[in-house]
């Protein structure tokens, strides 16, 4: 897995966004690079706000300019060829063909006038060239593969007529009717239910296999990512904080910050709680705006290890084996030593 | 708390009791709107539980099964159409209106979403300010007292009694949700997934403090949630709804250790666990959830029940809440032989 070169490369992406009133630019992603490689389910996981949404948009070049824009220097490479520079016509090619989108509300991204037949066939008859006839047998393919019953009869009907699992089945459809080398789904079950999220996660793991494109998870659920990933990149206030392989990841969690949000998830599988009930860790504070990160480690106000050098300069991505952390604590691993949060 | 001796609490009053609980909501007119309502939404369909006070009941459920009416049926934001709902004694479903009014002071309600239950127009102390008069609780120097005082127990600056909801983040507007819900000093609160919207860290913060105030002041809770890990965390009892009936009841240490629906079960393996090695059989439920306007005959889960023994019983014949364990309550005819 190793061996082969990254399908995505992303390079310090940096997408900023000028504020309403001017008053500032919210650094939204500030600095993030990872790689995906063909066939692996990368997760990038974090709470509102701190960029994992911008950093996928970004990919797709589907900022709105203004009041986004992604800064100079930044770089996204797609088999060899940089997405920020292509031109409009290239970028067609390759947005919804080779990379497709899913998002987490299918209502708001399936156009209520349109048959679900249409809209997935219009992917096929724009990037493949099909004939309306044939791109209909293909969406009712798709809608086959999906695990839609009667396909034939629900190719015809409109997103109104279907429950929310049904419609992130056809968003899914959609997406994969070209066939693309990677997928990027941005909470894709979060406004499912349970039962239906099982479902949907089953699914695209199905079709994973079967059509060996690589998936980019994004997430703020820690279950989901433990269940579906190979590779987890945590983000915070715009940045990447750590990265590792998800097995790694979940047994030794190296930022705070990741530490934190592990020990704050309610857990199934924790020991029966009696009424005496211990409290569950939580990280002090919130998110800090976008337009005024904090100095220093951007964790640093929430930390419980923080001291003088986290307040001051800011940590670089630092190793441990395969396993990156932004924190000062790889460098001075003996400050783990007193208050640690148990997960 | 689950001890031998308090399993259930039979024992011990219950302070609210909910038996019978049913709601309809009226479908589709024919004619224009002037012929009999059709297709009767039956939201809620005959529920009944008892909490003891300073517990919390956990009701849990996926989307539309009802699970939001009842606690709102509960409180009669929406008139229930049967059944009877006692709080300390009292018939909640009988009272007039004015008597009514006067017991919202001991029940009050926490919704999902503080941003669209909070008043944009109003500053977080005229919003904390506003139940202490209608109730003539407090005016003046002692209101602003009070008012201090909440935000303190919520864990909120008192400088922010001057901030629009706009200028909150969500966890603090949910916390100004619970402080304008106590304000009134109430016995009871129904929280309608109080943290569902919340991010993780921040969720841990607002259960958190739910559970302290729950200690500190003795309240009794319905809390009601899509979350079977949180439930776990801060229930004593729970009950599992589908399709406006309650499926399973029973104390939430029994519940989470030996479910006897398939239903509980089912639901119980499809919640993700943050953990990549963990061993797990998933049972992946076929289909959607049915209307509720036309929910199948016999028993409602039978259409996705995954047991084996499933049978033509189970399509004709619907089966009774029974207990099948002590204080362990189960709707299937199969439930001494659970998935």
């Amino acid at each position: 897995m190793t061996e082969s070169p990254p399908l995505l490369r992303v390079r310090d992406l940096k997408t900023y966004f000028v504020t309403e009133h001017g008053s500032g630019t919210a650094r939204a992603v500030d600095g993030v690079s990872f790689d995906v490689r063909p066939g692996e389910t990368l997760g990038i996981v974090g709470e509102s706000g701190c960029g994992k949404t911008v950093t996928s948009l970004s990919i797709l070049r589907l900022i709105p300019e203004p009041p986004g824009h992604i800064r100079p220097g930044s770089f996204i490479e797609f088999e060899g060829r940089n997405i920020l520079t292509l031109e409009p016509k290239e970028l067609r090619a390759v947005r919804g063909n080779q990379i497709a989108m899913i998002f987490q509300e299918p209502m708001t991204s399936l156009n209520p006038v349109f048959t679900v037949g249409d809209q997935i066939a219009e992917a096929a008859i724009v990037h493949q060239h099909l004939s309306h006839a044939a791109a209909r047998r293909r969406a009712i393919e798709m809608l086959q593969l999906v695990g839609i019953p009667d396909p034939e009869e629900r190719v015809d009907h409109y997103p109104h007529q279907m429950s929310g699992g049904m419609r992130q089945r056809v968003m899914i459809a959609m997406a994969l009717v070209c066939h693309p080398k990677l997928l990027i789904a941005d909470e894709p079950t979060t406004a499912l239910d349970v039962t239906i999220q099982a479902q949907i996660l089953e699914l695209l793991e199905r079709l994973q296999a079967e059509l060996g494109m690589a998936v980019m998870l994004i997430t703020h659920d820690l279950g989901v990512v433990a269940g579906t990933t190979d590779r987890v990149v945590v983000m915070y206030a715009g940045q990447v904080v750590e990265q590792a392989s998800t097995v790694e990841l979940f047994a030794r969690p190296l930022h705070p910050y990741t530490e934190g949000l592990l020990a704050s998830v309610p857990r199934l599988d924790a020991p029966q709680q009696g009424r005496a009930r211990g409290r569950l860790h939580s990280i002090p504070g919130q998110v800090p705006a976008a337009t005024a990160w904090p100095d220093g480690c951007r964790f640093h106000p929430r930390c419980p290890y923080a001291w003088d050098r986290c307040r001051a300069e800011e940590p670089p991505l630092l190793e441990s084996g395969a396993h990156t952390a932004r924190c000062w604590l790889l460098a001075e691993p003996q400050r783990r030593s007193s208050p640690a949060p148990q997960p | 708390m689950h001890g031998p001796a308090s399993t259930m609490s039979p024992t011990l009053p219950a302070l609210l009791s909910v038996h019978d609980l049913v709601k309809h909501f009226p479908g589709e007119r024919a004619w224009l709107g002037l012929g009999r309502p059709r297709n009767v939404v039956r939201a809620v369909d005959g529920v009944s539980f008892a909490i003891p006070p300073g517990q919390t009941l956990g009701l849990v459920g996926e989307s539309g099964c009802g699970k939001s009416t009842t606690g709102r049926a509960i409180l009669r934001l929406v008139e229930p159409d049967g059944g009877r709902v006692t709080l300390d004694g009292i018939d909640v479903l009988m009272l007039a209106p004015r008597e009514l009014r006067a017991l919202r002071r001991r029940m009050q309600i926490v919704f999902q979403d503080p941003y669209g239950s909070l008043n944009p127009r109003m500053t977080i102390r005229q919003m904390l300010a506003e139940p202490l008069v209608i109730h003539h609780i407090a005016t003046g120097a002692d209101a602003e007292r009070r008012i201090a005082a909440l935000l303190e127990e919520v864990g909120l600056n008192t400088g922010m009694a001057r901030s629009y909801p706009h200028e909150l983040s969500g966890g603090q507007r949910q916390r100004v949700g619970i402080a304008r819900a106590l304000s009134v000093e109430p016995e009871f609160l129904v929280l309608d997934e109080p943290v569902s919207a919340l991010d993780v860290s921040v969720q841990a913060q607002v259960l958190n403090l739910l559970v302290e105030l729950q200690e500190r002041r003795g309240l009794t809770y319905l809390f009601i949630a899509h979350d079977l890990a949180v439930v776990k965390h801060i229930a004593d009892q729970v009950a599992v709804m589908y399709l406006g009936k309650i499926v399973e009841r029973a104390p939430a240490g029994a519940l989470y250790a030996a479910p006897r629906h398939p239903y509980t079960t089912s639901l119980l393996s499809a919640v993700p666990v943050p953990d990549p090695q963990a061993q797990r059989n998933r049972i992946v439920l076929a289909g959607d959830v049915p209307s509720p306007v036309r929910p199948p005959a016999g028993c409602p889960f039978h259409p996705r029940c995954p047991h084996p023994k499933k049978n033509e019983r189970c399509r004709t014949e619907p089966p009774a809440l029974r207990e099948v364990a002590p204080g362990q309550l189960a709707a299937c005819h199969f439930a001494e032989e659970p998935l």
